[in-house]
């Protein structure tokens, strides 16, 4: 599974998804090509999905929020007749290198989570509407809705089968949302997740599994009386257009990824990639219509697309980079003005999408299983928003004093507004807040020089960075740094790296992101699930998995 | 040198690193410098600091210039900073990457282990000036006190050496380190220096004769060690240390043996052949032979702790990553990698001492033990040499490795200096025979009367054969102070 994977895509390219818009409401259907897999070796049966499925599925989400605020309640259906969804695909499961299977689940926990948290977010409410086997990655789906309807034709189920059939877990985020959103007793949940079958009509709705059981015959006509009730009481203002979320600029070389605003440069030999954020490169727009009118253009916005494609490239196609080191360049100032552009309109329908779209996109950043590093340099614009990549980042680097032969402007860190509490990670708490979870004083001392261009000793004596290095110490002590980073067990540094990011309360994402997914990797490099004659390997052979019988 | 503005480097700190054009290494050495001078100030008695002493100061590594000789008030000592002249093309000599270009730079992945090895003999040599600061209160000759103070100041320029190592290649937390080298001081209770034989005081001079024979030849192996390191700045500064070195197990030598000397001669004098009547012999005002013997037997055993455990981890990592070698590795015909060869060791099962082959990587410390042990070895022969021909029947031997161990798989039993199991009561009946008791310090301790008058030596110490600097023996080594 060596093929370059591309998260850039638009409804003129999707193959298993369509949506009608109908005002208010969008309908939006599952219909999988079996034929439109990503990788050779697996047909997509019965709605089953891989990765392709899913990339199509992030970007009609996100294309909902930007393109059509209009849409209040989105309707989840399937297109095909007997089958909802049979879940993610086994057979690509089956052939999927380790670190495949992990990034896999990674993502489409990522674009739950997103459709999960758009009525929060921007008041756009899903609903699933289920008709025929909905069973595991399918049940999924459902889950991160948020009301679920099922039809009561006696044979449509919802199902977790991934324990008793395949001996690995619904992982994305299945067992989690049935105890922690649904509340479903932990009992019953216990038989729902280990009965192939699952549960159908009424003791679906009596065990919290779904919110609504309707006879087959009034199935339909209930879903679309549901979906203009629940638009009719929707508090999301009326918007009559959107903007378009234009094709982003990038070109791909040897050395990396180059887009308009980020420029990811791969030093492979040091495993490790550079990633320069530009600042604006103009003053912000006055106002929100100014922001409307440049749409996709807008820079933070742009910036944010750009970004999240690195990302996801980055976790993907380039599995042996082991460091991701984040630079900036760029006007602080200018960079503030955006952000607090959009902080002072945070009523107005696209500052709140945008600013929603950083929250994922940091989330993103946080659940980014490489070595995290924000070096900042002379001439950069670690500012608002963007230093939140400094207290996402496992360590941070700041240039102290003068530099022999650096003429650009002094590096400082500057915080805004939206440092305290607008880009919460999965734990609930700001990034400031997880950072002094031993020293809540620090958070506020901090607020208190908001807009402060804070140099070196200040932003160290403030806490905001791990190391101030002096023009003599800095050369030497990066490159260290990088070497040694670069020479720890990439397994080690995930799991440290993952333990130390996420102090604090614990809450449904990081259970899921932590808990769930850490029991499922594990279970994935067991010889029960993946190995020879392990349970997901001979899936579909008739023959069961053969286990070691040894309890760990 | 209190105006630290104005010191030209070149002048004050002979070396040849090109001090006087690193930035990063004169800010780091400027603010350490003040720190090391009040900790020497504070060291050595006044009246030695301001005495002039006859030493040798390196000023550069040719030939010519490592060993100037002239009077210097020590505190003014010019400590330099000198690396062996860098070999072309020298190539790491063992472990996984043995073959490649030596790093010129720390390796990232290795900064650690390299900066706690460094930071580790680092610290080994101020605790010995420590350890030694009152001797001088009684030197048994103006000789000797300058040996002392030689010894003293080469310790000092060990520190410097090790200490410019962290400033130029360890950045922030090697200046932290190096600032922690002045913090610890020998038998602190707050800051003890890091290894435990470093924190006992040297009480009397056969106590630094024998420290210098058997522990410094311990640094030495380390050194030797670390000498044949891939990271080349580290080889080649202990390559020059290693020839300063030689001259403090020369100390320990010729002052164990004038001592041994005088010893036979007085026994013959008054007509004394049995060794073992010590009491005659102590009320000569000399030191006996079977006392010598469990000097020896203490502070071989105690240098021997300094290896570590037999079986290491640690010592097989610093080997694979190649930033430790063995002893001589250059000379050893093998694959220097280590991974599939085995090596003997001594070993304790079911009560007996026994050998038996471990993993060669894991030995590599018994290994540089054994070599020590031979090294110690010849100075011993020396001495009976010395006894022989004196005519007195008497032999000194290194005692078995099992004897009177705190660290390793015999720290837990009790030997008899053959290295045969004894009992709790054998060992206590017989202990007083092995090892110094109280009483055979107080012994020395009564014979601890300094000599300070020119050309004279103390009763229980014969002169040397030559003096330093082809001098003879009564030559004023020390112009000492008199307030």
């Amino acid at each position: 599974m060596s093929k370059s994977i591309d998260f850039q895509t638009d409804p003129s390219q999707y193959r298993h998804w369509r949506v009608e818009y109908d005002g208010p409401v969008a309908n939006l259907y599952m219909d999988v090509d079996e034929d439109g897999g990503l990788f050779e070796g697996y047909k997509l049966k019965l709605n089953s999905y891989d990765l392709s499925v899913d990339i199509e599925l992030a970007d009609i989400v996100q294309r909902m929020r930007f393109e059509h605020p209009e849409v209040k309640v989105v309707v989840m259906r399937s297109g095909k007749d007997r089958v909802f969804c049979s879940g993610a695909n086994i057979r690509m499961l089956g052939g999927a290198e380790h670190g495949h299977k992990v990034n896999f689940c990674k993502f489409t926990n990522e674009t739950r989570n997103t459709y999960e948290a758009a009525e929060d977010d921007s008041g756009q409410k899903y609903i699933c509407a289920i008709r025929g086997a909905c069973a595991g990655g399918g049940y999924e789906l459902a889950l991160a809705c948020n009301h679920i309807m099922l039809t009561d034709d006696s044979t449509s189920s919802v199902s977790l089968p991934e324990v008793p059939l395949l001996a690995v877990l619904p992982g994305t985020g299945g067992l989690t949302r049935v105890t922690d959103k649904r509340r479903v007793r932990r009992d019953r949940a216990d038989v729902f997740s280990s009965v192939e079958e699952g549960v159908r009509g009424k003791r679906a709705q009596e065990w919290g599994l779904v919110d609504e059981v309707i006879s087959n015959s009034r199935f339909d006509a209930t879903v679309d009386e549901r979906a203009r009730e629940f638009a009719a009481r929707s508090a999301k203002p009326d918007v009559d257009k959107g903007i378009a979320l234009t094709p982003i600029e990038r070109h791909f070389d040897a050395g990396g990824v180059h887009y308009s605003l980020v420029e990811v440069a791969i030093d492979r030999d040091a495993r490790t990639a550079t990633v320069t954020l530009s600042g604006p490169d103009a003053d912000a727009p006055a106002t929100m219509d100014e922001v409307v009118a440049q749409g996709a253009d807008f820079y933070l916005l742009r910036l944010a697309r750009e970004l999240d494609d690195a990302i996801l490239h980055l976790r993907f196609n380039e599995p042996e980079i082991g460091i991701v080191s984040f630079h900036s360049q760029g006007d602080p100032a200018q960079v503030m003005a955006h952000e607090e552009l959009l902080l002072a309109n945070d009523e107005h329908w696209l500052a709140v999408e945008i600013l929603a779209y950083w929250k994922r996109l940091l989330k993103r950043v946080d659940v980014t299983s490489r070595s995290l590093v924000a070096v900042v340099e002379h001439g950069s614009c670690f500012a608002g928003v963007l230093s939140e990549l400094l207290f996402a980042a496992d360590r941070s680097y700041m240039m102290e004093g003068e530099f022999e032969g650096d003429n650009r402007p002094t590096a400082t860190v500057r915080l805004g507004a939206g440092n305290f509490g607008r880009y919460p990670m999965g734990n609930g708490l700001s990034r400031l807040e997880t950072r002094f979870l031993g020293a809540p004083e620090m958070v506020e001392a901090a607020r208190g020089r908001i807009g402060e261009p804070l140099e070196a000793e200040e932003a160290d004596e403030a806490g905001l960075v791990t190391f101030i290095l002096d023009d003599i110490d800095w050369e030497d002590e990066m490159r260290i740094f990088y070497e040694e980073r670069a020479s720890f067990s990439p397994d080690a540094m995930t799991a440290m790296e993952a333990n130390l990011r996420f102090a604090g309360p614990e809450t449904m994402e990081t259970r899921i992101f932590g808990r769930l997914t850490a029991w499922q990797n594990w279970i994935f490099i067991r010889p029960n699930a993946t190995g020879e004659d392990g349970a997901l390997q001979r899936y579909g052979t008739g023959q069961r998995g053969e286990f070691d019988m040894r309890r760990v | 040198m209190s105006d630290l503005i104005n010191v030209s480097y070149d002048t004050q700190i002979p070396n040849n690193v090109g001090l006087s054009s690193d930035r990063r290494v004169l800010k780091a050495l400027e603010k350490w410098h003040p720190g090391y001078l009040d900790w020497w100030n504070k060291l050595i008695p006044q009246k030695f600091q301001e005495s002039f002493v006859y030493l040798r100061t390196a000023v550069s590594v040719d030939p010519k210039g490592w060993a100037k000789f002239d009077y210097v008030k020590m505190p003014e000592y010019r400590w330099g900073v000198l690396l062996a002249p860098e070999v072309e093309s020298r190539t790491i000599p063992c472990g996984e990457h043995a073959g490649q270009p030596a790093w010129q730079e720390v390796p990232g992945e290795y900064r650690n282990m390299l900066k706690r090895l460094i930071v580790i003999q680092g610290d080994t040599e101020p605790a010995s000036v420590e350890q030694q600061r009152l001797l001088a209160l009684t030197a048994p000759s103006l000789y000797d006190m300058r040996n002392l103070f030689q010894v003293n100041v080469e310790e000092g320029r060990h520190l410097w050496a090790m200490v410019y190592l962290l400033h130029k290649y360890f950045g922030k937390d090697g200046r932290e380190e190096a600032d922690d080298l002045l913090r610890r001081q020998s038998g602190s209770e707050e800051a003890p220096r890091m290894l435990g034989a470093f924190n006992e005081e040297t009480p009397d001079w056969l106590s630094f004769f024998m420290f210098t024979y058997f522990t410094d030849r311990d640094g030495k192996m380390q050194l030797e060690s670390l000498a044949q390191s891939g990271f080349d700045p580290l080889s080649r500064t202990c390559r020059f240390m290693l020839t300063e070195e030689a001259h403090h197990m020369f100390v320990g030598e010729t002052g164990v043996g004038r001592t041994i000397e005088r010893t036979c001669q007085v026994m013959k004098e008054n007509g004394i052949d049995d060794p073992t009547e010590v009491d005659r012999i102590r009320a000569l005002g000399v030191i006996d032979l079977p006392l010598i013997q469990k000097k020896l037997n203490l502070h071989y055993t105690l240098s021997l702790d300094l290896f570590g455990q037999e079986v290491s981890t640690n010592a097989a990592n610093a080997f694979n990553a190649g930033i430790k070698g063995r002893y001589m590795e250059h000379k050893i015909d093998d694959d220097h990698k280590l991974t599939n060869d085995t090596y003997t060791v001594w070993d304790l099962e079911d009560g007996k001492v026994v050998q038996k082959d471990v993993p060669a990587l894991t030995a590599v410390n018994m290994r540089l033990r054994d070599d020590y042990t031979r090294d110690a070895m010849g100075g011993v022969k020396r001495w009976n040499k010395i006894i022989e021909k004196a005519g007195v029947d008497f032999e000194l031997k290194l005692p078995h490795e099992a004897f009177n161990r705190k660290i390793g798989v015999f720290s837990g039993g009790l030997f008899d200096p053959e290295g045969k199991v004894v009992t709790g009561a054998e060992y206590d009946a017989e202990q007083a025979n092995w090892l110094p008791t109280h009483a055979d310090g107080d012994f020395i301790q009564s014979l601890m009367k300094p000599q300070y008058e020119q050309g004279k030596f103390a009763q229980w110490i014969a002169p040397p054969k030559v003096g330093i600097d082809n001098k003879t023996g009564d030559f004023e080594y020390v112009q000492l102070y008199m307030a």
